[in-house]
């Protein structure tokens, strides 16, 4: 079942050559609907909000057993979120180009839908290295679309993209590989247990007598144990890496500079993909590696990237402030939303890392809305900039309603779903108070500091949105004639557009308006009633926070603080969901675990 | 005597073969003729098979890898058979069977032509399996000689000519150079035998150290042969070589002279190297050498990279990344053969698989630069080797076009094409073997090289075909069958060879004995 959600997308990617030109924009459409039914029923087939960690495992043994390598997948909560939306987006970015591809159609929608295939690969994949081939391989998809069907400066950003991209994550790579290298070592010290772990995971199954079980291994669950153990040197330089190479793609300020270019120079459905889900491989990375497996370092760096977070959401707000160019404005937006959800994430606390991965479902919602208004204005107009068009209410109703919609939803209106995110994750980096730590506070190493420049990030959003929407949507009417027919745009048969060039009428069309209505129903939900969401996404974030406060704890012991402030400290941590008489028994049972590891840790260490 | 003949099976095969065509190619009839190139490719896959069948195992440390490479050097060679199809006499046989003239066989090339193609790759068997620095010096220049004569004779152009003469300067001066540290080496230990060499250091480091002459020997055999691996300092050569030379056979310089570089570097290291010693618990190289490989491996892959970012032709594009590629296989060969015998953290089994991985994926960029020809104004056909020959190649030849991004991908290492498969175990091997400087400057040359092969893959792919060049020199395809056969053939190979019996065989290659029985009964111990 999760094995077809890459197939499905594939097969309809290798049917794409075959098929008359006409047909082509409905295979994409099938494939991506297709798609849409083995995500369904992975949504159906568990209870997603049923207490305790729920997944969904296939396996499909070794492939490479002397590299350790096997074919595993699994879905847990936030994989279910990340592949449900991306399932959502395949089919609206194919509706969203539907008119706006005219040239190249089989290249086009033949790289979508691998495009897809490799996105549902990323979240799905039990196993390192099938992780970062599927990662890796989005890259390529990418830059064949950002560089046939961009606009003018195209060539330059696809380079741009594919080389930070590229750069990063091979970096990452080596820091990937250090931790498998490590937990093979650890094996190899204890062949017993290397024995139990491989039979465990299944490592071996297909293999033939040939190949003996390798003490290397890249399964996700195992690494992720042995990682933990690393000493905090170690710890460092991986998530060190691993930033490097998953930074880049979120993208956290200063390596952001790749993104407002993709996004400009790309097509409609290639920023709708790139905004919605591409991004969120990176932070769906830092969640899962950065913080999963190197829980310390990330603690002990908190402060750092929360810093780096939020000068992206201030430098990129105040970008977004100074733009005439509508598209260029919502791709800055992008690197400021992404700073919140990364200093939620790291702000690492219950509330923090909730607002984190809510606000990867919901700037995929909202921002990819908002592109596909764009790429919807721009078939019309043929430019995006705020100097030649204003007014727009007045000649296309429908698509000012929905434009004023997702901006709200984006900049966080209360009652939409960007607030909901936005505010859970400036809380939770208040909340990650470090002199508040023994008072009731969920303790950490951000603070009110955090939270109050990134709430001034949040007016410097409202501005320049509301200035955008302002100058766009309302105001005098402004529409540019261009002499120059846009020859592409034609169509037989389509109606006749008002004084314009183009065959699209004043208006949006059915085709676009179904295409829009999905997102705008989701964010309505998501902000009203996100509970569902959140219950399917609490047993990971619970995890973490576990993770991340045993770690915390780690690095006191480590920095010599008394050891009576961790027994309150933990106390505080786990405050457990029933009454003071259930704490109790957690409350002993998560002491024992710290205690545990950090003799696990001097021993390593020593 | 007659065990190592046993063993030499598959030698003896394609020797036979060589002698054969070379009156074969002579012949009166056509027919026969014809047959040249049909020889060479049934002795291959005897070689091949008979190589497959051997059990006998090498008495020094590395018992398995003559097997190996034997093998890797069929499968490769065989790919660069059906690419060298049509370099000799294809003119000078027309002319023939249009009766313009008689054939003669003092003005034939075609004899010779695959008689030293095969000797070549006779010599590249011979380095897997040497187990005596004498043999390992002959067998050297078994691969080089005959293939300095391919280079002067694969094209008709003076380019060829010129290329052919400097190789062969060069490759005299890289010869006499890793002679001179043979035969220090023998003087520091008294013994030629690869074997007794090993118990002799072995016994020099239980003595409380190497012999001074047996490490500059080692160093001077090592900066020797990176003439053959084109590395630095001995990389001058490459670009204007495998642009001068026809590029069949500068893909037949990428991988023959290479392969049987990087197993002399490792019999040789094998000797001293990796041995646990009391400066060197967990088994490094001793410094020195150590040290000198260290900045060759840097070196080797900057200088590539970088200088390859410069280039408008894709066989000097080619040839600089060549030289890079030589870089990253430095990185297995510093790592050693690892603790353990797992595939993934031995550095010695990743170079062995990269030579698989590096051969096969060459060929198919090569074939696509031999398959296509550019009409000159005066009638006459050159390469198509200016990366904007590529433009638009994938609508105007889409098998050429795109076996040029496939493999150009797969040598960038791009997921899940064979090149990723090639250089994780380098990753990996190099951090097992601590070397995580290495691997990190191994990362980012990879991405420095992802510009000019992303270039060489856009082009074809993202381009749209220039009209007005392609009506005034129209590019068309060579109508020789085995040139875009490679190419496809190779394009299979990157898509399917990651697979588990492929890494297998290289790990059971790269098996390695730190416990080594010199012919008399003792014993050799590193320990």
């Amino acid at each position: 079942m999760l094995l077809s959600l890459m197939i499905i997308p594939l097969v309809a990617a290798a049917l794409v050559p075959l098929v008359s030109k006409r047909q082509v924009p409905w295979v994409a459409l099938f494939g991506t609907l297709a798609a849409m039914v083995p995500a369904g029923s992975v949504l159906t087939s568990v209870n997603w909000t049923a207490a305790g960690t729920q997944r969904l495992e296939e396996r499909y043994g070794a492939w490479l057993p002397d590299l350790g390598i096997a074919l595993n997948l699994r879905v847990d909560g936030v994989s279910l979120a990340l592949v449900l939306l991306t399932a959502l987006l395949g089919p609206l970015c194919v509706l969203g180009s539907w008119t706006a591809i005219t040239q190249r159609v089989r290249t086009y929608y033949g790289w979508l839908l691998v495009l897809q295939a490799a996105m549902y690969g990323v979240f799905m994949s039990q196993d390192l290295v099938i992780f970062y081939i599927c990662f890796e391989f989005t890259l390529v998809p990418m830059f064949v679309l950002i560089s046939l069907f961009g606009s003018t400066n195209r060539k330059a950003a696809a380079i741009k993209f594919f080389l930070y991209t590229f750069t990063g994550s091979i970096i990452a790579l080596a820091g990937l590989v250090y931790v498998a290298w490590f937990h093979a070592t650890q094996m190899s010290a204890a062949p017993v247990v290397a024995s139990v772990v491989n039979a465990a995971t299944g490592a071996s199954e297909s293999a033939g007598a040939l190949a003996k079980v390798s003490a290397w291994t890249f399964d996700i669950p195992t690494l992720m144990k042995t990682a933990q153990q690393m000493p905090l040197s170690a710890q460092s330089w991986v998530f060190l890496a691993m930033m490097l190479g998953f930074a880049v793609k979120v993208p956290l300020f200063p390596l952001h500079t790749w993104l407002p270019l993709a996004h400009t120079e790309a097509p409609t459905a290639g920023s709708v993909v790139l905004a919605g889900v591409l991004l969120k491989l990176g932070t769906f990375a830092i969640y899962t590696f950065g913080i999963g497996f190197t829980p310390m370092a990330a603690v002990e760096y908190a402060p750092v990237v929360a810093g780096l977070a939020v000068a992206g959401i201030l430098v990129g707000g105040l970008i977004c402030w100074v733009q005439t160019d509508v598209k260029k404005l919502v791709a800055y937006s992008s690197v400021a939303h992404l700073g919140f959800c990364m200093l939620g994430m790291f702000a690492m606390n219950a509330a923090g890392l909730q607002g984190s991965l809510l606000y990867m479902i919901n700037h995929g919602l909202s921002t990819g809305a908002l592109f596909l208004c764009i790429g919807f204005m721009y078939e019309r107009y043929h430019t995006r900039s705020m100097h030649e068009i204003g007014g727009l209410a007045k000649r296309m109703p429908i698509w000012a309603t929905f434009m004023v919609f997702f901006s709200m939803a984006s900049v966080g209106l209360p009652g939409l779903n960007g607030f909901v995110s936005e505010f859970l994750c400036v809380m939770g980096a208040y909340q990650a108070e470090p002199t508040k730590e023994l008072s009731g506070l969920t303790g950490g190493n951000l603070g009110w500091k955090y939270a109050v420049l990134a709430g001034v990030g949040m007016i410097i959003g409202a501005i320049y949105i509301l200035y955008m929407v302002g100058k766009v949507v309302w105001g005098p009417l402004k529409e540019p004639h261009h002499d120059d027919a846009h020859g592409a745009n034609g169509h037989a048969g389509a109606h006749a557009g008002g004084h314009h060039e183009g065959a699209l009428p004043a208006d949006l069309t059915g085709r676009e308006i179904v295409t829009l209505l999905p997102l705008a129903v989701l964010c309505l939900g998501l902000g009203v009633y996100p509970k569902p969401l959140m219950q399917v996404l609490e047993p990971s974030v619970n995890d973490h926070v576990r993770l991340t406060s045993k770690a915390r704890a780690e690095l006191r012991e480590l920095k010599g603080l008394p050891a009576e402030d961790r027994a309150i400290y933990l106390k505080n941590q786990f405050p457990g969901k029933g009454a003071e008489g259930g704490t109790g028994g957690e409350g002993e049972k998560k002491q024992a675990e710290p205690a545990k590891s950090t003799g696990d840790f001097t021993e390593t260490g020593k | 005597m007659i065990e190592k003949l046993q063993s030499l099976w598959p030698e003896i095969t394609l020797l036979t073969a060589a002698c054969v065509v070379m009156i074969t190619g002579q012949s009166a009839s056509a027919a026969v003729r014809r047959l040249s190139w049909s020889i060479c490719a049934a002795a291959l896959i005897a070689a091949g098979l008979l190589a497959y069948s051997t059990t006998a195992a090498s008495g020094h440390a590395l018992p398995h890898m003559a097997m190996y490479g034997k093998i890797v050097t069929c499968v490769v060679g065989l790919l660069l058979l059906l690419m060298v199809a049509g370099i000799a006499d294809r003119a000078y046989e027309a002319e023939v069977a249009r009766g313009k003239t008689v054939f003669d066989a003092i003005r034939a090339t075609r004899g010779e032509f695959y008689a030293f193609f095969m000797f070549s790759l006779t010599g590249l068997m011979l380095c897997f399996g040497a187990d005596d620095l004498v043999w390992l010096f002959l067998a050297l220049e078994l691969v080089s000689l005959p293939t300095y004569i391919m280079v002067a004779t694969s094209t008709s152009k003076n380019a060829s000519m010129e290329a052919g003469v400097k190789y062969f300067f060069l490759g005299a001066l890289g010869a006499a150079t890793f002679l001179y540290g043979f035969a220090l080496i023998y003087g520091a230990t008294g013994a030629t035998n690869l074997v007794q060499i090993h118990s002799a250091f072995a016994a020099q480091i239980a003595a409380g150290g190497l012999n001074t002459i047996g490490i500059v020997g080692l160093i001077l055999a090592v900066v020797g042969v990176s003439f053959k691996i084109a590395a630095v300092p001995m990389h001058f050569y490459t670009p204007d070589v495998y642009q001068g030379a026809s590029a069949s056979v500068s893909a037949f310089l990428a991988f023959v002279p290479k392969s049987a570089g990087f197993a002399t570097i490792i019999l040789l290291l094998s000797t001293v190297g990796w041995l646990p010693s009391s400066d060197y618990p967990s088994g490094a190289l001793p410094m020195p050498v150590h040290a000198v490989l260290w900045v060759m491996a840097v070196v080797t892959m900057t200088v590539g990279n970088v200088l390859a970012l410069l280039q408008t032709s894709v066989k000097r594009t080619l040839a600089y990344s060549s030289i890079a590629h030589s870089g990253y296989m430095l990185v297995g060969v510093i790592a050693g053969p690892g603790k353990g015998d797992d595939f993934a953290s031995s550095g010695i089994a990743a170079v062995l698989f990269y030579l698989l991985v590096y051969g096969v994926t060459n060929v198919g960029t090569f074939a696509v630069v031999a398959a296509m020809q550019r009409q000159n104004r005066d009638g006459t056909h050159s390469e198509a080797d200016r990366i904007e020959d590529l433009r638009g190649m994938c609508a105007t030849n889409p098998m050429m076009g795109w076996t040029m991004v496939i493999c150009s991908a797969s040598l960038l290492g791009l997921p899940p094409l064979l090149g990723f498969f090639g250089k994780l175990p380098l990753f990996s091997a190099g951090i097992s073997g601590g070397h995580i400087g290495l691997v990190v400057i191994l990362g980012l040359n990879s991405a420095i090289a992802a510009f000019y092969y992303l270039r060489l893959a856009a082009y074809p792919l993202l381009e749209s075909p220039d009209m007005a060049a392609r009506t005034s020199n129209p590019i068309t395809q060579v109508p020789v069958t085995g040139r875009w056969l490679a190419g496809v053939l190779s394009v299979v190979g990157v898509i399917a060879l990651a697979i588990w019996p492929v890494t297998s065989a290289a790990k059971f290659g790269a098996t390695y004995k730190t416990k080594v029985a010199v012919p008399g009964g003792q014993v050799a111990q590193g320990k």
